[in-house]
């Protein structure tokens, strides 16, 4: 388990790396040069160089990426361009809502489409399992923006359930919070849970054929414990497997699911840094995005390991 | 009292006499299919006493893993099970889900053929163990660790202790089928069913799992079903066997009976050329006949090996043969025509070679 871990972490280290650099070319490779941006309709050449002065962009490439990575490693992300804001308040103002929505979302997803998934294989043929299939298929089919303008027109404007948009952070006042949160969580986590719901029906179906359940029915065993016990711990991990390939599409339905609830999360940061062409905070967005799914990727990875002890003990898996 | 059955036969028709611990009579199980109806077992009766070893033979498909499934409602859903199944005078066929339960794990438990894949992946060999004896003994998490210490020392496992922490992929299928054994016997079992528990096993490790079988048996007095093919193993460790083919009992015998005087044609085909090869303690495949078990959607009023006999003649492609007292041997077969015996005035078909079938015209 320490080696697997170990070099598992090693593996995240590298990546991260890697992250950092195709951060810092991208960028550089966009079109537009940002000092001249800066300095706006004068385009004086003497103000331009200042600028390229002050922020270190006549040193060479190589310096310049060093700089970077230094001081991105002790969190500096330097100042936005457009508001002198220091791009690590902006991160650590929009990271927390970004953060809260895709976990609130994923919890919502995993529950109703683990739920669901174990009630369609055991009601097979039966009109649960028909429901469940109808349910997965409007699920997948329904884009997120559309569900979310519909959830806006009904259950806020209609019906004044939830809150349409905004947000109020949770130490302010938890109840506000969930309550603002509720409606988008549930949009975005909709798309997840279909596919959590599908790939768990599957593959309960199959635990549910396996030798092993029938050796555990065999045992005794109530019917619950087989199905619960025995046959979804083992359906789970390749749930665990399909949710990990899922969370990028998570991430950037967040985006999505941000601008139409009109939440200060990372999706605004990035939307609004791109169009001012803000590049320390582009740099600082894009670079915490790629470091939390190198990080939830080992988790997924952490959790697989635990739920599958024939990798935890044979401690290689690619 | 009641004195041991002298003719087997007879007893167990007749019925009576003291009733033994699993008392199955007219078993019939059928499976709704996609592609319709499919009879399985047909009319099964047989009784297994208590320290007694007895053994179901058959090809493959033949209806043996659905019969013992059968006796403690462990089908599938599509199946129709009718009949009865007493266990200790209770009756099972019918019993709520509850009761089933109930007994199954802790009257009746079942080895499977595949060990491989028979235990949890995910779950420790203690863990699995402890698992059947916390719910139905009662015990304690740690009460329940103890006692699987001791049963894996009973099956013959070196270290338990170290064994119960470890996963099955860890255990050779050897190991694990000990595993199984453990689990199956956890409870004290009044009926052992166990499935081909030795056909994915290397002849080396059979010996042992046979040896642990025979001494549960010895050691526990319970009931032991042993399903297999391997008539080696039934020459082995069997009291008793039971033929079956294509879902009925065609053969029922005490087992130096069997081997001596086989009356079946079918019995004759499995025991090979040679109807007197009792078994030098060697190892006896079953040999091929020709032909292939059917699949049946219902039972013919007819002898269904008749396409595959060797002494078939009209009667028999037309009217089921009962299982009655063979003529001239202790035992029964359902056979208008038994081999090795010459009613008068017939030519006895099935003295020839069996496997030489008649074709069939058209
Ligand atoms: N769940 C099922 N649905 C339909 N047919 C089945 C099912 N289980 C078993 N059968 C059929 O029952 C017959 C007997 O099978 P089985 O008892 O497994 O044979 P064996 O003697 O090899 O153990 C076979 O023809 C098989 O196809
Ligand atoms: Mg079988």
């Amino acid at each position: 388990m320490g080696r697997y871990l170990l070099s598992r972490l090693g593996q995240s280290l590298v990546t991260l790396l890697l992250a950092t650099v195709v951060v810092f070319a991208g960028v550089r490779a966009l079109p537009g040069d940002p000092a001249r941006a800066l300095a706006g309709e004068e385009n004086n050449p003497a103000q331009v160089a200042a600028i390229r002065a002050k922020y270190g962009l006549d040193d060479a490439v190589w310096v310049q990426y060093w700089r970077y990575l230094t001081h991105s490693l002790t969190g500096d992300f330097g100042t936005s361009v457009r508001t002198n804001i220091p791009v690590r308040s902006l991160l650590a103002g929009a990271l927390p809502v970004t953060m809260e929505l895709s976990l609130l979302a994923l919890t919502v997803a995993a529950l109703i489409g683990v739920l669901t998934g174990v009630l369609a294989a055991v009601r097979r043929g039966r009109p649960a399992e028909w429901l469940a299939n109808g349910f997965a298929l409007l699920g997948l089919s329904v884009p997120n923006f559309w569900l979310g303008l519909m959830a806006i027109l009904w259950l806020s404007v209609a019906w004044s359930i939830f809150p349409a948009s905004g947000h109020v952070p949770f130490l302010e006042d938890p109840a506000a919070n969930l309550a603002h949160m509720a409606l988008p969580a549930l949009v975005l986590g909709t798309g997840l849970a279909a596919v959590i719901m599908r790939q768990t029906r599957s593959s309960m179906l199959d635990a549910l054929s396996t030798d092993y359940v029938r050796t555990a029915r065999a045992k005794g065993l109530r019917e619950r414990t087989v199905v619960g016990i025995h046959a979804l711990r083992n359906s789970l991990i390749v749930v665990v497997t399909i949710v990990g390939l899922q969370l990028g599409a998570l991430i950037s339905g967040a985006v999505v699911t941000e601008r139409i609830f009109a939440l200060p999360g990372f999706g605004k940061l990035t939307v609004d840094s791109v169009f001012q062409r803000d590049y320390p905070v582009i740099q600082g967005v894009v670079l915490v995005t790629a470091t939390a799914y190198i990080v939830i990727n080992l988790l997924v990875d952490l959790l697989y390991s635990l739920i599958d002890p024939r990798i935890r003990v044979r401690g290689d898996v690619a | 009292m009641s004195a041991p059955a002298t003719g087997a036969a007879a007893d167990l028709l007749s019925g009576d006499a003291e009733e033994p611990l699993l008392r199955v009579r007219d078993l019939t199980v059928g499976f709704r299919t996609e592609d319709g109806p499919v009879s399985a077992v047909d009319h099964v009766s047989f009784d297994a006493r208590a320290g007694e070893l007895l053994a179901v033979v058959g090809e493959s498909g033949c209806g043996k893993s659905v019969a013992a499934m059968a006796l403690s409602g462990l089908l599938a859903r599509n199946a129709t099970v009718s009949g009865s199944v007493r266990l200790g005078g209770r009756e099972l066929v019918g019993a709520s889900p509850d009761q089933l339960r109930a007994v199954r794990g802790k009257e009746i438990a079942y080895i499977f053929q595949e060990p491989m894949t028979s235990l949890n992946p995910v779950f420790t060999v203690g863990r699995q163990v402890a698992e059947v004896l916390r719910v139905h003994e009662g015990m304690s998490r740690t009460q329940a660790l103890d006692r699987a210490v001791e049963l894996l020392d009973l099956v013959g496992i070196p270290h338990p202790r170290e064994r119960l922490r470890q996963y099955p992929h860890q255990l050779s299928g050897g190991l694990r089928q000990r595993v199984m054994i453990a689990m199956a016997v956890a409870c004290d079992p009044r009926v052992l069913v166990a499935d081909e528990p030795t056909t994915a096993l290397d002849v080396t490790v059979q010996a042992g799992i046979l040896d642990v079988l025979r001494d549960l048996r010895d050691r526990l007095g319970a009931a032991i079903v042993l399903i297999t093919h391997d008539l080696g193993v039934v020459a082995d460790v069997a009291d008793r066997v039971m033929v079956m083919y294509a879902g009925r009992v065609v053969e029922r015998s005490e087992v130096d009976e069997l081997f001596a005087r086989p009356r079946h044609h079918y019995t004759v085909g499995l025991l090979g050329a040679v109807p007197s090869a009792r078994v030098s303690g060697g190892e006896q495949r079953l040999r091929e006949i020709p032909g292939l078990v059917p699949t049946l959607e219902q039972q013919p009023d007819a002898c269904t090996f008749a396409a595959r006999c060797p002494a078939a003649d009209e009667r028999c492609r037309s009217q089921e043969p009962p299982l009655a007292p063979a003529p001239q041997s202790s035992h029964e077969v359902a056979c208008w025509h038994p081999a090795g015996t010459r009613p008068p005035g017939d030519r006895a078909p099935g003295d020839r070679a069996p496997g030489v079938a008649r074709e069939e015209s058209g």
